[in-house]
């Protein structure tokens, strides 16, 4: 059941103009993101050989590529979230799944993993990119594969904080801008001066800071802890949204 | 367990609160199997929030509801398969195609993915689809898109089908077609129709439920119903005083219609005895004429609240 809304969601996001503008846009900002990455690396090639343990390519390509990507989509899943819940809810369409047998955790499940299978299509399609450089160098497929995985693990919890906030905001557009400021405050708020010190709320503001567990990631740096933030992100979302379908019924 | 007169929806003490705002008063709903149930009242009487309920859309603040036996509440997943439902906006997507979208719909009611073609086949050949099968469904008429709304609440062969306003602006052709497709669905299904439409309800239903500021103020069948609002009209040269006219054998109401002509009724009024008196006193007996009152006005007189349960 969670399959068939994933399947409708996924499909409905292809048959509208904006999914292949936005996978249009995204895929030639990175490219060129990435030539210029690959022309730095060319540049300091020569100097970084005569470095013992110098950064390889997939540091120095792959590893910037994917924040700019995080940043990028920072923007852009705000813009296919906010319709998940919020605009079925206004076109009358969400009374279907209401009544039909399914569980709001079905509902919420599959417009999860519908918009995440969709971005993560947009993880692939940016991978592809540093894996060409297959053709002429031996990148380091392992960390290519971290850069991928973090990639993906950040879009879950964008997507899942997407579906809890437009399952909450009647109007759609006002759900994409509050998921767009909800995402970018757990991304700058470790900017505040605080966050140098020893106290509860600096210790905090670390741990909410989406920047201080991905960064790592992407450098190859894996830790559980970190992946862990994203996991929790994305499941007390979830929950969170399948409480607020749940609510729908009581107040509705 | 197909017996003719299963309870299929059983809705007991139904209320519901919005905030500080009470639309529903301990409402009961019964519909059985066989049965085409017409749900009338005027706009914000409480339909449509009775609907959502009886879907399982929406929660009730008390009371409960059984669907062919089982607890709404306490089972809702195992209850809806049973239970198709047209809300007063078709829920369709306008991206999908008609057959798409009956393939989700099927999906998502649980209909087998072996029988899905032939319940697909049979819905469009029901609802007059099946020429649009492969069409965007937001490039059909407003007639079509409602026949597709119709088309997804019966795709599961549910045993009990509610249709919140299914022929709203629809020509009366397509009207007509809707009828008969519940007159068709009656068969093997139980169906609470709701409408604006009173003679749509002559036109198909068994049993009529008036609901007005969220109370149930008349449920009969439609028999006793004519049966019960059947008078007569009387128009005499001479009347006597209207208190006299109530007296009469069997008479249960009297209204005057003008100053010669009353109409009189009650379940036992004798016409006979009527003409004889009339006679008999001299009032000048010029006309007596059996008149059906109209669905219409038991309608307007019970939400006006001139009414008693009388004809219950």
């Amino acid at each position: 059941m969670t399959a068939a809304i994933a399947a409708r969601e996924l499909r409905s996001l292809f048959l509208s103009p904006l999914a292949w503008v936005i996978l249009a846009v995204v895929v030639f900002i990175l490219a060129y993101a990435f030539l210029v990455q690959v022309q730095v690396f060319t540049e300091i090639q020569p100097r970084l050989a005569g470095l013992p343990s110098a950064p390889g390519v997939t540091e120095i390509v792959a590893a910037p590529l994917f924040e700019f990507a995080a940043m990028i989509l920072l923007l852009v899943a705000p813009l296919l979230t906010h319709r998940a819940i919020a605009a079925e809810r206004r076109a009358g369409t969400l009374v279907l799944l209401q009544s039909a047998p399914v569980s709001s955790t079905q509902i919420v499940l599959g417009k999860y993993l519908g918009l995440l299978a969709f971005f993560a299509l947009l993880a692939l399609l940016i991978a592809a990119m540093p894996a060409s450089l297959a053709l002429g160098t031996v990148p380091d497929w392992r960390h290519l594969g971290a850069c991928v995985l973090t990639l993906i693990l950040l879009l879950s919890a964008f997507v899942a904080m997407g579906v809890l906030i437009s399952s909450a905001v009647e109007e759609p557009i006002a759900a994409a801008m509050i998921t767009f400021g909800a995402l970018l405050l757990l991304k700058i708020v470790d900017w505040s001066t605080e966050v140098a010190t020893e106290t509860r709320t600096g210790a905090l503001m670390r741990y909410l800071s989406m920047s201080r567990h991905y960064e790592p990631l992407l450098a190859g740096r894996f830790a559980s802890s970190d992946i862990l933030y994203f996991v929790i992100l994305t499941l007390v979302s979830l929950a969170l949204a399948i409480w607020r379908l749940d609510a729908d019924r009581l107040h509705g | 367990m197909a017996s003719p007169d299963e309870l299929l929806i059983a809705a007991s003490r139904l209320s519901r609160v919005y905030g500080e705002r009470r639309v529903l008063h301990d409402i009961d709903v019964a519909v059985r199997r066989g049965e085409v149930v017409g749900f009338l009242g005027p706009n914000g009487a409480g339909k449509s929030t009775t609907m959502r309920i009886l879907s399982g859309v929406l929660a009730p603040s008390g009371g409960a509801v059984r669907i062919a036996g089982i607890d709404l509440l306490e089972h809702p997943i195992a209850a809806k398969r049973r239970i198709g439902y047209l809300p007063e906006q078709p829920p369709i997507y306008r991206e999908l195609t008609v057959d798409e979208y009956l393939r989700y719909c099927a999906r998502l009611h649980r209909v087998a993915t072996s029988e899905a073609g032939a319940a697909l086949a049979r819905v469009k050949d029901r609802c007059g689809l099946r020429e649009v099968g492969a069409r965007l469904i937001g490039s059909l008429s407003k007639g079509f898109q409602q026949r597709l709304g119709i088309a997804q609440a019966i795709i599961h062969s549910p045993e009990v089908v509610i249709l919140d306003e299914p022929t709203v602006g629809l020509d009366p052709i397509q009207i007509r077609e809707i009828r008969q497709l519940v007159r068709e669905l009656r068969s093997d299904h139980g169906v609470l129709l709701s409408t604006h439409i009173l003679p749509e309800v002559q036109a198909v239903c068994d049993r009529v439920v008036l609901i007005n500021a969220g109370r149930i103020v008349l449920d009969t069948t439609l028999a006793a119903l004519s049966e019960a609002t059947r008078g007569w009209r009387v128009r005499l040269r001479r009347p006597p005083p209207i208190e006299t006219l109530k007296l009469l054998d069997g008479v249960q109401r009297v209204d005057m219609l003008d100053a010669q002509c009353f109409l009189i009724a009650g379940p036992r009024l004798d016409s006979e005895a009527v003409a004889r008196r009339c006679v008999g006193e001299d009032w000048g007996l010029i006309e007596l004429t059996p008149q059906d009152r109209s669905l219409e006005e038991v309608f307007l007189r019970v939400t006006t609240g001139d009414l008693a349960m009388e004809a219950a």
